[in-house]
């Protein structure tokens, strides 16, 4: 274990080093820490603070925030098991037990060797082929009890993560590392992005247009934000290209978390340039210089492959100076990992995790158009919004206009998962129903489908008729399919642990309310409900979208409210009624099960037994 | 852009640019509950106990700013039940043990309680977090059983003290109020500073030795009104 509770100085200072000793720069200086030493230790959090002028209390806050640092040695080999609602379905409880066994360690534990750590992680975005894992940075799928054991024997003889992705795996380029890793399950092709796509014909149509003329094609074309909140991208970028500053920035959000959510893993290997490009039009258009791309921590595995896209691309004189030979056309791009944390899906906390801090969403106003990276104007876009923005310029905004329905144009990559037999990425026109996409991937037998994730609506057979669109079922991507098996208040409940897991903290009713839901539906799966639990649930909800902060707080209610409306069976089938006049919820013998074991008797009048 | 004028809950009241709603109202002499914000500090937008409807949408009032003719509404029922509601949550959150805390009289929390009429049983689950103490300060003591996460302490060591004695650490429900450094003894905090005063925390969680139920019972700030009088009878 010494070599775990060590960090030498020299290297943290080394560390620092090669980032500027730049506080904005202190999410990457933690990582690169607990990557070389698997954990955060105090004296490193000193080390770090003086090296780049934050206080100790600061570099604590952020590296406390982020699930993938630790403030506690980790194993050399971090071995995290989605647990996502879809990954529990496809027999995540029977991969966790052939790991404990193999491994000899409990979820949650570090070997005593130090050699491997067990943890359990939410949705990494490969939901269409769980059972998944994350092994250090390497990405595994579509685990069973055979191959998690073999998995585990594997790391155990001291082979490294990577030959499990394959025997070979040195010699592959950076994009056929991914491609073995993970499958792309491309189901559907469409007229915009996955369909064949020239090579930046939208930057070079883009280039010899004014900014505004630019700007004004992505507002005629009727583009609107992909990752879920449906905000005109014209009107932001119009907004941040009319401030008057020093400096602009442009940010691609690929912190891709929502769970049930993958379609920008499929972008990210398949079309990086084409994102690329997009970001590129959007600093054209509002003049900025520079951008980032924030990439979720369980993305790492594209790390290298979206490195060496950057890298030829400022070969290819696409980034740099003078793009495309055009004088004082500079535009770079830097990748900022992040590292486990939802929240920063959110545009003012991603932004506050580009600048180093923990992931808690800004105060608005200002807007990031106004007031966003460093304090200067910044667009944040989602991945698939950049890349329609590439393809709008190169065909033209009427062509987008065209496809789909009114108010919700273009094509929309659909994430489907669970219960169907051809989970995967669909690029279809926006307007199609729930009915239809259902059948395309055969989930005929579908008895639930969450659109847009937990922080969207559950709906039931008797909506299946619904469109997906803004106006209608709106969706960041993510279609999940549940059969009529499924227990709805398991998934309820499910998602419910996945805000409380994930909400900042920053406001009171995000942080506390959600623990209270989650509290509230084990009631009800417990049994001990009344009628007047359906009213708490609807109260507690109200509060906690009224008054939370951001848009985590404002949705994270979704799963009961939405189940309460198109299922309210479920509710009332588990409610108990009170037969004599007491309160149904209280349980006397969990109630005094604690005083029980203290004073080691059992009850007179509540254990019938007692005699015996 | 010249002054105007905003509505809270039909009455009129003057505003200029750049004030937040809070700011307009408190001139005013109406007061809007609040925990988190503390005149002289930051806007935090924290506790959003001072949620309010600007134009049909809820907004934290201590950070929202005014716009001309902007209608507000503060003191409805919803909003007024909504309030008790996130009051009731600090409480259930943490350890608020009022009949042998020294700040009872003086707390904010249990203030705001009274003031929005939290005096029955709630209906919310007690969390009874383990939290530990930290008397390692000879002049200080930290109960943060106690905390409500306001930061307002953070923010005045930070920008009145110049110190950043304390911070947050951990996310979500595990966020915390910290010190910098192993406890509040290795740290540069002194009795003196303003975030150690006992205006500052709204609670008892920073506790200045030697100092309590000096005041008895009865002759303690809010005994005197309630929470929030001060405002109000600016407007007499």
């Amino acid at each position: 274990m010494a070599d775990l509770m060590t960090v030498r100085d020299t290297d943290v200072a080394e560390i620092c080093g090669g980032f500027g000793n730049d506080p904005h720069r202190l999410l990457d200086i933690l990582l690169t820490i607990q990557r070389q030493n698997h954990w955060i230790s105090p004296q490193a959090m000193t080390e770090v603070a003086a090296c780049v002028g934050l206080t100790r209390i600061e570099v604590e806050g952020t590296a406390s925030f982020y699930s993938f640092l630790s403030l506690t040695p980790k194993g050399r080999v971090s071995i995290r098991l989605c647990d996502d609602i879809i990954d529990r379905h496809a027999g995540f409880a029977a991969v966790v037990a052939v790991f404990e066994a193999e491994l000899g360690i409990k979820l949650g534990q570090t070997s005593a060797d130090g050699q491997f750590s067990l943890d359990q992680t939410p949705c990494i975005g490969m939901c269409d082929q769980a059972p998944a894992a994350m092994v250090n940075e390497v990405i595994l799928t579509k685990l069973t009890v055979d191959r998690a054991r073999e998995v585990a024997r594997s790391l155990q003889s001291g082979q490294r993560p990577e030959v499990l992705v394959s025997a070979e795996f040195e010699p592959l380029t950076p994009y056929q590392r991914v491609v073995a890793a993970v499958d792309n399950n491309i189901r559907q092709t469409g007229a915009v992005l996955l369909g064949p796509v020239p090579r930046d014909e939208g930057l070079r149509k883009a280039v010899e247009m004014a900014p505004e003329a630019i700007i004004e094609t992505i507002r005629a074309s009727g583009l609107r934000g992909c990752g879920g909140a449906g905000f005109t991208t014209g009107a932001k970028w119009r907004f941040a290209a009319n401030e008057t500053a020093a400096k602009r920035f442009v940010l691609c959000n690929a912190d891709e978390g929502e769970p049930g959510t993958f379609k920008d893993r499929v972008l990210l290997t398949e079309r990086p340039d084409l994102l690329i490009e997009g970001m590129t039009i959007a600093a054209r258009a509002v003049g900025a210089a520079e951008g980032l791309i924030y990439l979720r921590g369980e993305y790492v595995y594209l790390r290298d492959h979206l490195l060496s896209v950057l890298a030829a691309r400022r070969e290819a004189g696409l980034l740099g100076q003078s793009i495309l030979g055009i004088q004082g056309f500079d535009f770079d791009v830097r990748l900022q990992m992040g590292a486990g944390a939802y929240i920063c899906g959110e545009e003012g906390a991603l932004i506050s995790s580009c600048e180093g801090l923990p992931g808690t969403p800004k105060t608005r106003p200002p807007f990031p158009v106004t007031r966003g990276y460093l304090g200067f104007p910044t667009v944040v876009n989602n991945v698939e919004t950049f890349s329609h923005a590439a393809r709008i310029l190169d065909k033209g905004a009427a062509w987008f206009h065209a496809i789909g329905t009114e108010g919700s144009h273009g094509t929309k990559l659909f994430c489907v998962s669970g219960d169907c037999v051809w989970p995967g990425v669909y690029e279809l026109p926006y307007g199609l129903t729930v009915m239809e996409l259902l059948a395309l991937s055969g989930a005929e037998d579908a008895a639930a489908v969450q659109v847009g994730g937990p922080s969207g609506t559950m709906i039931g057979r008797d909506s299946f008729h619904r469109k997906l669109s803004f106006d209608d079922l709106a969706t960041g991507g993510a279609v999940i399919v549940f059969n009529g098996t499924r227990n709805i208040l398991e998934i309820v409940e499910y998602y419910l642990s996945f805000f409380v897991h994930e909400s900042c903290g920053y406001c009171t009713p995000c942080r506390v309310g959600n623990v209270f839901l989650q509290k509230a539906i084990q009631k009800f799966r417990g049994g001990f409900a009344g009628a007047e639990d359906i009213e708490y649930l609807k109260d507690l909800s109200a509060t906690i979208i009224e008054t939370s902060r951001c848009g985590l707080g404002t949705t994270s209610p979704n799963p009961v409210l939405t189940t309460l409306a198109n299922f309210p069976l479920v509710y009332s089938a588990v409610r108990r009624e009170s037969e004599d006049g007491m309160l149904a919820a209280f349980d006397i013998q969990s109630a005094i099960s604690n005083a029980r074991g203290i004073a080691h008797r059992r009850s007179y009048i509540f254990d019938r037994d007692f005699t015996k | 852009m010249t002054d105007f004028t905003i509505t809270i809950d039909g009455v009129t009241v003057a505003a200029r640019p750049g004030q937040t709603i809070m700011e307009a109202a408190d001139a005013a002499g109406i007061y809007i509950p609040r925990l988190c914000d503390h005149v002289g500090l930051r806007h935090q937008g924290g506790c959003r106990v001072c949620t309010v409807k600007a134009a049909g949408r809820s907004v934290a009032s201590c950070t929202q700013p005014v716009t001309p003719e902007m209608k507000v509404e503060s003191e409805t029922p919803h909003i007024h039940s909504m309030r008790r509601n996130l009051v009731e949550m600090l409480f259930h959150e943490g350890n608020h043990l009022c009949p042998i805390c020294e700040a009872s009289g003086n707390c904010e929390l249990q203030a705001m309680a009274y003031r929005l009429g939290m005096n029955e049983p709630t209906r919310f689950p007690y969390l009874e977090p383990s939290r530990a103490l930290d008397a390692s300060h000879p002049d200080i003591a930290l109960d943060t059983n106690r905390c409500i996460s306001c930061g307002r302490c953070i923010r005045a060591s930070q920008d009145v003290d110049g110190k950043g004695v304390f911070g947050y650490v951990g996310r979500g429900i595990h966020r915390r109020v910290a010190v910098n450094g192993s406890d509040l003894a290795h740290t540069n905090a002194a009795v003196t500073d303003f975030a150690v005063s006992d205006e500052v925390c709204p609670v008892g969680c920073i506790i200045r030795k030697g100092k309590g139920f000096s005041v008895p019972i009865g002759e303690r700030d809010f005994d005197h009104g309630l929470i929030g009088k001060d405002i109000e009878d600016r407007k007499k």
